[in-house]
């Protein structure tokens, strides 16, 4: 094992992933010399050249559609939104290219690409520049959406998402980028659509996914020597769902909290909220509870926009009522 | 490489085969046979038909919702065209697909969008591939007038242009965005204009000339298969029916603007042409005409003989596996 950082861990998944299959090219703004936004792509435009690792004009609307063509064609192209928020300026090629060309042709053409999306509020960025959009790709069947929690997620996640042979959505949280994990030497990848209980519990089921799985687990921690013995899980995929692992924990607890940054009103948590209604009501012992983001455009004031998302009192605070229930 | 008599028999064919194969289509509509809707390139032969005339095997195009034109041109099996508008199980998208998405990869149609504009980025990443890869091929992009406002189609031809991409942007011109014509919808005498302020060469033709069309296009592909970067073809043609099945008064136009075009056919006009230069004698046409109408009957037949898609399938390709 070796310890690196969630940034590092995505580029050494890409620097792999474009070793061992050359069809894998990346496209975005800035990601050659510059190194892209958040420095992700640092120098591997030195390692595989500029036409494999290429810089587009400021058209982000182009560079996802052509993806789907280069895709469609063979090639596993990775492109890069500036910021998640631009993934509007893409939605007709995700939505309407992308998510349907494998059923339209009754499965002849495969769209294999990845989306990579900066996403997140903390930076100071303003309502334009920190949103949380994951939702919307989850409405979407035949687009696949993952958000991996730290380091060695984000490397195992990515390379297996690059070799997935539909169109990914890879969510990254901004903040995630500067922080350190372990990562084995060798090469592994972690199956997509597979949930993991990052800490086993028996009282309270948390459910989150990328930046709020730490929060989640800094609050488990905390909670610990009050004798709240939290289970922790990371969807690490968003959609498709793994439904099982969330059913099988809430059958065990009987309580669960649904944390994620992105607004509350139709927000994944909502999905999973309804799921474990249909699903598993019986073996409820509180109501559901999602901590969300306000539902607000994420606000420039510091104290305001740490105010408007989750943060670990907040989950703390939650947890402890509803075990007084 | 000239264009052989026996090519122009061919591409008459197509042309006879995708306008006979849309008026069967309009009949079974107006009888309520078929369900949906559909897009009628009636007038546009020439230039759905001749630019695929000019392609070589491992070559792509991207179609639109007005699409069925450029299947029968890139030698679709009509049989699956029209299984596939009956939304049959032996359609060429197995009934998933429908009028407006006829996609058969190898026979080099990669996908027909029915989001204006949708097939350009698709058609650029295409061509990126096949320069990445280093092959011979090259893509035609058709799209209609209309899509040339689409934000998109600014992005796709800058895009295409500073990568020297192996595309042909066709532009099948017919005059009107649904009901919007092209004279209020841009301040442009000619299209081809905007293709000039992304640096690509381009050129005009007349739509409704498919011996024209055919020669221009077949000197642009040549060009750009050897590696001289994009070209944009103008071609000014003229949509005979309506938009869609809802357009039915058309009150935008009027039957002068009709008459006018009517007169210009483009198989009309290539018949001639090939009596003229007696490519064929006019029992011949007859001929290929009754052999079409005997086929396009069979493919009927087979189509309405077809088995319904089977609902166990119905999630079936939602994900690839």
């Amino acid at each position: 094992m070796k310890e690196i950082t969630y940034r590092e861990a995505i580029n050494e998944a890409l620097a792999e992933e474009m070793t061992r299959d050359e069809n894998v090219i990346l496209m975005g703004e800035d990601i050659g010399l510059y190194g892209g936004n958040f420095q992700v792509t640092k120098d591997l435009i030195l390692k595989f050249g500029d036409n494999r690792v290429m810089d587009t004009p400021v058209s982000e609307a182009v560079t996802a559609g052509c993806a789907v063509g280069a895709a469609m064609s063979g090639l596993r192209p990775v492109i890069e939104a500036t910021f998640s928020d631009f993934v509007t300026l893409m939605m007709d090629n995700l939505v309407n290219q992308a998510a349907k060309i494998h059923y339209l042709s009754a499965g002849e053409i495969n769209v294999p690409m990845v989306l990579r999306l900066p996403v997140g509020c903390g930076t100071g960025a303003g309502a334009q520049h920190s949103q949380s959009l994951e939702a919307w790709m989850c409405h979407v069947p035949g687009l696949k959406v993952v958000f991996p929690s730290n380091p060695y997620e984000a490397k195992g996640l990515l390379k297996a998402a690059i070799r997935d042979d539909n169109p990914v959505i890879f969510c990254e949280h901004k903040l995630l980028y500067p922080t350190a994990g372990s990562v084995p030497e060798e090469d592994y990848t972690i199956p997509l659509s597979q949930a993991n209980i990052v800490k086993k519990g028996t009282s309270l089921t948390m459910i989150a996914y990328g930046y709020s799985v730490q929060k989640c687990l800094v609050a488990a921690m905390q909670l610990k020597p009050k004798g709240i013995d939290i289970e922790v899980i990371d969807l690490r995929t968003l959609h498709p769902l793994d439904e099982d692992t969330i059913l099988e924990s809430v059958k065990k607890t009987g309580r669960v909290i649904i944390v994620h940054e992105a607004v509350k009103t139709g927000g994944v948590g909502a999905e999973i909220s309804a799921l474990i209604a249909e699903k598993a009501f019986s073996y409820l012992k509180a109501p559901i509870l999602r901590i969300a983001g306000m539902d607000i455009p994420i606000p420039f004031n510091k104290t305001m926009e740490q105010a408007c998302v989750p943060q670990i009192l907040d989950i703390k605070k939650a947890a402890e009522r509803m075990m007084r229930r | 490489m000239s264009l052989t008599n026996e090519k122009i028999i061919k591409m008459y064919t197509r042309m006879v085969t995708a306008r006979l194969l849309e008026e069967m289509l309009n009949e079974m509509f107006n009888e309520g046979m078929l369900h949906g809707t559909t897009h009628l390139g009636i007038g546009q032969e020439a230039s759905g038909v001749a630019p695929c005339m000019t392609l070589m095997e491992g070559d792509k195009i991207t179609l639109t919702h007005r699409n069925h034109v450029g299947c029968v041109g890139i030698g679709m099996d009509v049989k699956k065209i029209l299984a596939e508008m009956f939304g049959k199980e032996t359609g060429v998208c197995g009934g998933y697909g429908g009028s407006m998405h006829m996609v058969d990869y190898e026979k080099g149609n990669m996908f027909a969008s029915g989001v204006v504009g949708g097939g350009l980025g698709i058609a650029v990443g295409a061509a990126l591939k096949m320069k990445y890869k280093g092959e011979a091929n090259i893509v035609i992009c058709f799209i209609g007038d209309g899509a040339t406002n689409e934000g998109m189609f600014h992005e796709a031809l800058n895009l295409a242009s500073i990568w020297k991409l192996p595309i042909v942007f066709f532009v099948e011109n017919n005059g009107y965005a649904v009901s919007m014509p092209t004279y209020r919808s841009m301040n442009l005498q000619n299209i081809e204009k905007r293709a000039e302020s992304y640096g690509m060469r381009s050129i005009i033709v007349d739509g409704n000339n498919a011996i024209d069309i055919y020669n221009m296009t077949f000197s642009a592909v040549q060009s750009v298969r050897e590696g001289f970067g994009p070209m944009f073809i103008e071609s000014k043609t003229y949509r005979i029916c309506g938009h869609s099945r809802s357009d039915t008064e058309q009150l935008y136009r009027n039957q002068k603007e009709m008459d006018y075009y009517l007169a210009k056919c483009p198989i009309k006009r290539l018949e001639e042409y090939m009596l003229k230069n007696n490519i064929a004698k006019s029992e011949m046409l007859k001929e290929i005409n009754t052999q079409v109408m005997d086929e396009l009957k069979q493919a009927v037949l087979y189509a309405q003989n077809s088995l319904e898609p089977s609902l166990e399938n119905i999630g079936k390709y939602v994900y690839a596996k």
